[in-house]
């Protein structure tokens, strides 16, 4: 029987009288790197939020380990969610503090780690992505945008985390540099053993990062299935999506 | 009749806007408030933001104090003049200043430096996700960002218009024996024959609850704020904005209270 870390039912949220989320059901597996694809606006980053609690759902449920954290006291939501590293589309890193309290901060936080260690802590996570300890004390608005986002992989695995989210990992960096930061959420998810959620658009990162597939469409989930299927997929609109087609489902809908 | 229909639906939405923002804003107050008491707290947050409303906001309180002490008793020493009543300007200063200039101008100061770059921070810090960064590494935002300027700002500000006081008379003191003639040594005992504790108090409990409007009206514009650079302007206008006119109208009720209870 497969053990789920992650199972979401039937989970809807609206903005005012948009709906973005109707409906969502969604299960991932234990170590499993699931990659949700879908276009801008579809809600892709509003599913993450919903887990992460940082939006509340007008309906349905988000189990982690087996627990509703919509319904659990708030402690026991927060112990669950604690498990969660987030990786930000823009980094989100804070610019008021040295890359190194970035790196350490929710160690500090969680009191994990004494402030005393944490600069060598935050030295030690960030040579896992690649980045000397000459970083360390530099500001985040003294890296380049490749740098930085290494620089907020490294803060979302400080804490080795059981589940990690991935929003938009590759968006405004070459391609090159998309592939070093994909290979390095493989290499991170693979050592820590944990469960992954990404969301992208961009097909070749989806392809590098994912076990597990599935695209978010009109508010649901419209096809699941193994990440290297995605460009072979009988799913009319998958299928155009992923081959970036303009004749299709999804553009009939958009001329509705 | 459509017409006057419609009329009537605008007034009442706005007025149900301007409602559910009265109702977010004391929820957000209460929120930062109570969460200066429950831990964990953050002190270097409360040193930080310590600095940025006390210290770096002296040069210009401190100035202001200054200039509007040398030119209250240059004003006096005009009207009081015809009525021959001169040996008043020191009254006239110091309770000018301690009960009500020291604080208010101090107060609006404030808002334009500190609460502006509080809007500013947070503002930048809401629309780059960095305040939902907080919540990803279990550390509540209220409690990180928020309570630390609160109290800070109930702090710092009644620190502040103790120099501001102490340089406004001193304006006055300046003009008054070295442009006006007055006597150096006279002018002080008058200053301070004047001067009563209950003066310099209310100016102090003023000032309190001003840097407590600064502080909030800077967080919870900027906390608020959406919609990238032009969200971020408009969030840092409404910060100063809403707290001078909030120093200016609570200056009043604050008064009418003080001079009953003191």
């Amino acid at each position: 029987m497969t053990d789920f870390k992650i199972k979401i039912r039937g989970l809807k949220k609206s903005f005012g009288d948009k709906r973005v989320l109707d409906g969502v059901d969604l299960d991932v597996a234990t170590g499993t790197a699931m990659v949700v694809i879908g276009g801008s606006g579809t809600g892709k980053s509003v599913l993450i939020k919903s887990i992460l609690g940082l939006v509340t759902p007008d309906a349905g449920s988000i189990e982690i380990d087996g627990e509703d954290v919509l319904r659990v006291s708030r402690a026991r939501a927060h112990e669950l969610r604690s498990q969660i590293g987030m990786l930000f589309q823009n980094g989100a890193l804070f610019d008021s503090l040295p890359v190194w309290e970035n790196v350490a901060f929710g160690l500090l936080a969680e009191r994990k780690i004494k402030r005393s260690r944490a600069k060598d802590k935050a030295v030690e996570v960030l040579s896992q992505v690649g980045l000397g300890p000459d970083v360390a004390v530099l500001s985040p608005a003294e890296l380049s945008g490749g740098m930085q986002k290494r620089v907020a992989l490294a803060r979302a695995i400080a804490a080795e985390p059981a589940i990690m989210f991935f929003d938009e990992p590759t968006t405004g960096l070459d391609p090159i540099m998309g592939a070093v930061i994909d290979g390095l959420i493989v290499d991170c998810v693979k050592r820590l053993g944990s469960t992954s959620i990404a969301i992208t658009h961009d097909m070749a990162s989806a392809m590098r990062i994912g076990d597990q597939a599935a695209m978010l469409y009109q508010g649901k989930i419209c096809w699941t299935g193994p990440a290297p299927e995605l460009l072979n997929a009988d799913n009319p609109v998958v299928n155009q999506f992923t081959h970036g087609r303009r004749e299709g489902p999804i553009q009939m809908a958009l001329r509705k | 009749m459509m017409a006057i229909l419609n009329f009537i639906a605008a007034i009442g939405a706005a007025v149900l806007d301007a409602l559910g923002l009265l109702g977010a804003l004391g929820i957000f107050a209460a929120s930062g408030l109570s969460h200066i008491f429950r831990p964990p707290f953050y002190p270097r947050q409360f040193g930080r933001s310590l600095m940025e409303i006390g210290f770096f906001s002296l040069p210009v309180v401190a100035l202001t104090a200054l200039f509007t002490g040398m030119v209250l008793a240059l004003q006096s020493y005009t009207g009081f003049s015809r009525f021959n009543a001169e040996s008043q300007i020191a009254a006239v200063v110091v309770l000018s200043v301690t009960r009500e200039l020291g604080p208010v101008l101090a107060g609006l100061m404030v808002s334009g430096r500190a609460g502006a770059a509080m809007a500013a921070e947070l503002g930048t810090m809401r629309v780059t996700d960095q305040v939902d960064a907080l919540s990803t590494l279990s550390t509540e935002p209220m409690k990180y960002l928020v309570a630390p300027r609160l109290l800070a700002g109930i702090i710092a500000l009644p620190l502040l218009v103790v120099v501001a006081d102490i340089l406004g008379v001193m304006g006055g003191f300046l003009v008054a024996t070295l442009k006006l003639g007055f006597n150096p040594s006279a002018y002080l005992i008058n200053t301070f024959s004047e001067l009563q504790a209950n003066d310099v108090i209310s100016g102090l409990i003023k000032s309190a609850v001003f840097g407590f409007i600064i502080a909030l009206m800077g967080c919870f514009n900027g906390y608020r704020s959406k919609g990238g650079a032009q969200g971020v302007g408009a969030a840092t206008t409404n910060a100063v904005v809403s707290a001078s006119i909030l120093i200016l109208a609570l200056d009043y009720v604050l008064t009418q209270l003080l001079i009953r209870v003191l």
